[in-house]
């Protein structure tokens, strides 16, 4: 955080006229070449994560390694830099907004970890700028850890063909299974569905099993994104069709209908618990149950694997975790049905540290974001835990040992696709999510999207939208 | 007065009702009296299994204690700026007439509701920035305390009007100075409302989460409102082992206030709040 | 409602026309500390400028927000627009707009004017006559679920509501009701009412010690009942208490956003009042000129709220 003197501030800040309208929008001006000699620098680290809170290891990794490395590495080239590190531990809509305050006055850190699909709003509010513009276009291009992370997680940090950030990570969504419950409705262990049918047949078999819920695909708007994400997104791409493509959102098309049936025929017919998707802690309960053996199959990224159901850390905790959560891929609607005529589809995301074009330092910040993403710091980052990360060669290392992981590396990113990182998105999936709730509360699927349809024209205008 | 048997079942229904009340706001607490001790807690109640893993825990956490003691400092100062300064102002409003000063202070009232709000969060958190206020606890602090000035006066104020002037006339028959009569006899009369002002102001203060949340960058600096909306995992989930513990630390301050003032001064509106 | 409140203090006896030719009803306004208008207005300075800085202005520039097309990302982020009238248009016509203004006149009427406002005070009526320590005991529940930090009491209810292991549905015998879910409004105005209950009964006992105990020995030695008793002698003497209470638990109540904690405004906007719509679209949808101006709006709203107050208390005596 900069800050001129209160006085210099409160002269300016108390001339009301001028104050209202001008500080609404305001345009950065950085200069690139801006103290790149510089001998004392400081350097500000913003993420979302806190010792004894959200993202611990993240923030012990920033605190205890990043910055004494990256300091005494300084000092051996002769400047003198101070790094500080702004833990946040909040819920991820408080947190953009924070930074989006901070990006808005000209403040903020240098270094600032946002998810990858927020990158195309701040960049069209003119808040974050093109590392070429930022840091200067050989400088980034030089990098040679760029050779090393896949195109597709590259595409996480860019945004209109342009880099914004270097993505630090990603995930991929599958199906999780518990074999005890399988094993007790009479599926196979080493389960994997071709279709919808295949899954809701299981489903059906599932609910024979008293006290348990078959499916859990998320819906409604009190889970927010994991409505998306877990469940929305990944359906729809099994219908053939991403929710952007050609430039136009879907609206009402046959492929949405098609997911909204989905989703009636799993909370409809028995197959789903409709009261989990509109409980406010919806999310957290689907984890406790699926780790009480109360849910059958569940569609969850690979978090669920690493960071809920692990045996000695997770948030629900499943001693017998290795042996009873089985995976499978997520099948397409009909085989060779999904987008791309996969037969099997997911949904990727992934968080981008960025580099803040009011940063006084520019150079030294660039500096410092090829540290943190070279693989030495990568793989300190993960602490021998196993966790998938945007470079190719720590993933060949660090994943090796996660029969899971290493599934979702090998079998599920390469048919994986992403969010469209665009500034409409997030209204989009507001309306998305309003649509599943809508048939989550008994709505018929043509019904919720119809409403949908006008919901989203309202959203993005008329132009932006592809009809039924 | 015969004490027949419709006496006795008028007062046994009577009694039930109390006790209806009682356990209406007591069963709720229940959960901070298991959760906490409980080796599995939960969102739901029950018998806990005891433990005292999540207290050691909890004292474990990096931030757990030093966001009481900033809570602490937070609340403190605003408590006391909104106390001094409301008294000073109902004191002045009740006693001397200053035109317009009933239309303005309700217009305040009304204000009070809009900044209080989320959609003063972006002219708040720039003019803080302009102001080189952020990551100050005192400027936070004094955020905090514009926001609830208006009601603290509109409320004491009537504590105020209630206090009869006749108290004042006489210590200045006496030869009383007004400095003194105000520090003699206002202040010791108006003692219940401000003490009860004071409980209002820091309960407020207390769990403001909004403000200290976008103003105050610094996690060591921040209080115990926004560290428990931190307490969970990178993807939302609840910490539950920390959460009842802390939810319990962080009660006790504003629970002793109430004992103290209570105590000391009765908690309760003597006369005050004058019905309009 | 307050504009008048001083001289209705106190001449709460005295019709309307003769109120300003009695010179003896300035009362409320005499100087008997000997303050003098200079040191008075030193007095208010203070908090003035702190609530000019913190307050008015901040408030004055969201409602200058509220007619531009402000958005904290994306492309109006970095121009914003004056667009006039246009939020409040839309919102009028925003049928999620009309549902938060129901939920909020609902929650409102239930909560507070209705379940606050009676349970407050049969509470300071049946706790006249028990004994010290029962009242302490009552008294202090009703208060420590007044002062506890809302976020605590968010878990409090989830642990009371709750579907599996919920108290209340283990007291009464239906095991998977989800009450946040199913009954969403009803669930909140119980829940707001058990939290704000303490105001109005701290005011209540106050006022009630204000009625003449002679009345209600007369009452008591005709014969009246309880509830005849509290209607024709303890309800006139405490009529301004009831209309004050009202008014400032209503206030509160239509800006409260603990709702939010409990149900987020959930399932599907069942319980969405104007505060936590306001939050949604401000952090949610990044909407901020639309919140401003909704802000606006709800400011409007407890404005006509407190009219209809100022005008029964004007025509009551």
């Amino acid at each position: 955080m900069r800050r001129r003197t209160a006085l210099a501030r409160l002269v300016p800040a108390l001339l009301v006229g001028g104050l209202l309208g001008g500080c609404l929008g305001q345009t950065p001006n950085a200069d690139n070449k801006n103290n790149a000699d510089a001998k004392d620098i400081t350097l500000t680290i913003v993420a979302n994560s806190v010792a004894g809170g959200k993202n611990a290891a993240g923030a012990a990794w920033i605190t205890d390694w990043v910055i004494p490395k990256f300091t005494e590495a300084e000092k051996a080239k002769g400047v003198n830099a101070t790094v500080k590190f702004e833990a946040n531990g909040a819920a991820d809509e408080d947190y953009k907004t924070k930074i989006a305050l901070d990006f808005k006055t000209g403040g903020g850190g240098d270094i600032v970890e946002l998810d990858g699909i927020w990158l195309g709003e701040f960049a069209q509010a003119g808040q974050l700028r093109p590392l070429d513009d930022v840091v200067g276009k050989d400088t980034v291009s030089a990098w040679d850890g760029w050779s090393q992370i896949p195109d597709a997680v590259q595409a996480l940090g860019n945004f209109q063909g342009k880099r914004y950030g270097i993505p630090i990570g990603t995930d991929g969504r599958v199906l999780y299974f518990n074999k005890k419950l399988f094993a007790q409705a009479g599926l196979p262990s080493d389960w994997q569905p071709k279709s919808w049918d295949e899954v809701l047949a299981a489903g059906q078999s599932l609910k024979q099993l008293a006290g348990v819920t078959p499916i859990q695909l998320n819906a409604g708007t009190a889970m927010g994104e994991a409505t998306a994400m877990q469940g929305v997104l990944p359906a729809l791409v099994g219908t053939g069709k991403p929710i952007y493509a050609d430039g136009k959102w879907q609206g009402a098309t046959q492929n949405v209908k098609q997911v909204l049936d989905l989703y009636r025929r799993i909370y409809s017919g028995g197959l789903g618990d409709p009261l989990l998707q509109q409980e406010a802690k919806g999310r957290d309960r689907s984890f406790a149950e699926f780790a009480d053996n109360k849910i059958g199959i569940l569609l969850e990224s690979d978090y669920l694997w690493r960071s809920v159901v692990e045996p000695t850390k997770g948030v629900a905790k499943m001693a017998d975790r290795d042996t009873a959560v089985g995976w499978a891929l997520i099948p397409a609607m009909r085989p060779g049905g999904g987008v791309n005529n996969q037969n099997f589809v997911s949904m990727s995301g992934g968080a981008v540290r960025v580099i803040n074009p009011n940063s006084k330092y520019p150079k030294q910040a660039w500096d410092l974001m090829q540290f943190m993403n070279s693989a030495e710091a990568t793989r300190a980052r993960l602490g021998g835990a196993a966790q998938i990360t945007q470079r190719s060669d720590v993933n060949n290392q660090v994943l090796a040992g996660d029969p899971m992981l290493s599934f979702v590396a090998r079998s599920v990113l390469p048919i994986t696709q992403y969010r469209p990182g665009l500034a409409d998105y997030p209204k989009v999936s507001a309306a998305l999510q309003q649509a599943t709730a809508d048939v989550v509360s008994g709505k018929s699927p043509d019904e919720a999207a119809a409403a949908y349809q006008q919901a989203l024209v309202k959203a993005v205008g008329e132009g932006s939208v592809a009809g039924g | 007065m015969t004490r027949g048997p419709a006496w006795m079942l008028r007062r046994i229904a009577f009694y039930v009702l109390i006790a209806v009340l009682l356990a209406f706001f007591a069963i709720p607490m229940l959960w901070l009296a298991s959760a906490p001790f409980d080796t599995k807690p939960g969102l739901g109640i029950r018998w806990p299994d005891w433990t005292t893993g999540n207290i050691t825990a909890t004292f474990r956490h990096p931030y757990a204690l030093t966001s009481l003691v900033n809570s602490l400092v937070l609340c403190l100062i605003a408590t006391a700026v909104t106390t001094a300064f409301a008294t000073l102002a109902a004191y002045a409003l009740s006693r001397v007439r200053i035109p317009g000063r009933d239309l303005l202070l309700y217009l305040l009232l009304l204000l009070s509701s809009v900044v209080t709000g989320t959609a003063a969060m972006v002219p708040i958190f720039v003019m803080m920035f302009q102001l080189g206020l952020i990551n100050s606890q005192f400027g936070t602090a004094l955020v905090i305390s514009g926001g609830m000035l208006p009601a603290a006066i509109f409320i004491l104020k009537d504590f105020m009007d209630a206090v009869p002037r006749s108290y004042e006339e006489s210590a200045r028959v006496f030869g009383a100075s007004s400095r003194q009569v105000l520090a003699h006899v206002v202040l010791p009369v108006s003692r219940p409302g401000i003490a009860t002002i004071l409980v209002w102001a820091f309960v407020n203060a207390w769990g403001n989460f909004l403000l200290p949340f976008l103003l105050l960058r610094d996690v060591s600096q921040q209080p115990a409102a926004v560290l428990l909306r931190t307490l969970q995992d990178e993807g939302g989930s609840a910490n539950l082992t920390v959460i009842p513990v802390f939810s319990l630390l962080y009660s006790i301050p504003v629970v002793v206030l109430y004992l103290v003032v209570n105590k000391r001064y009765g908690f309760r509106f003597h006369g005050g709040i004058k019905g309009g | 409602m307050p504009a008048a409140e001083p001289e209705v203090v106190l001449e709460r006896e005295v019709p309307a026309p003769q109120r300003n030719r009695r010179a003896g009803s300035r009362a409320a306004a005499t100087d008997a500390a000997g303050l003098g208008r200079a040191r008075a207005v030193g007095f208010v300075a203070p908090a003035l400028v702190l609530i000019g800085v913190f307050l008015v202005f901040p408030a004055l520039w969201t409602i200058y927000i509220g007619v531009t097309d402000y958005q904290l990302t994306g492309a109006a982020a970095a121009a914003p627009k004056v667009v006039g009238l246009a939020n409040f248009l839309s919102a009028l016509n925003d049928g999620l707009f009309h549902n938060a203004v129901w939920l909020t006149v609902l929650f409102v009427l239930g909560s507070a004017v209705i379940g606050q406002n009676l349970l407050g005070f049969a509470l300071a009526w049946l706790l006249r006559g028990v004994r010290p320590w029962l009242r302490r005991t009552v008294e202090s529940m009703v208060l420590l679920s007044w002062i506890l930090p809302s976020t605590v009491v968010a878990y409090l209810w989830f642990a009371v509501l709750d579907r599996n292991g919920g108290t209340l549905n283990a007291l009464l015998g239906t095991p998977g009701t989800a009450w946040l879910v199913t009954y969403p409004m009803a669930s909140l105005i119980v829940f707001n009412t058990w939290r704000g209950t303490a105001f109005s009964m701290l005011l209540y006992t106050s006022a009630l010690a204000a009625v003449p105990p002679s009345q209600l020995e007369t009452a008591r030695l005709v014969g009246a009942s309880g509830w005849q008793t509290v209607r024709d002698v303890v309800f006139p003497h405490i009529r301004g208490h009831v209309l004050t209470n009202t008014l400032l638990i209503s206030l509160w109540t239509a800006n409260d956003f603990t709702p939010f904690l409990l149900t987020a405004g959930g399932p599907n906007h069942a319980s969405e009042t104007l505060p936590v719509f306001i939050y949604r679209q401000a952090l949610e949808g990044g909407q901020l000129g639309y919140a401003s101006a909704v802000s606006l709006l709800l400011l409007l709203g407890n404005l006509l709220v407190a009219l209809v107050y100022l005008r029964l208390l004007r025509r009551r005596g």
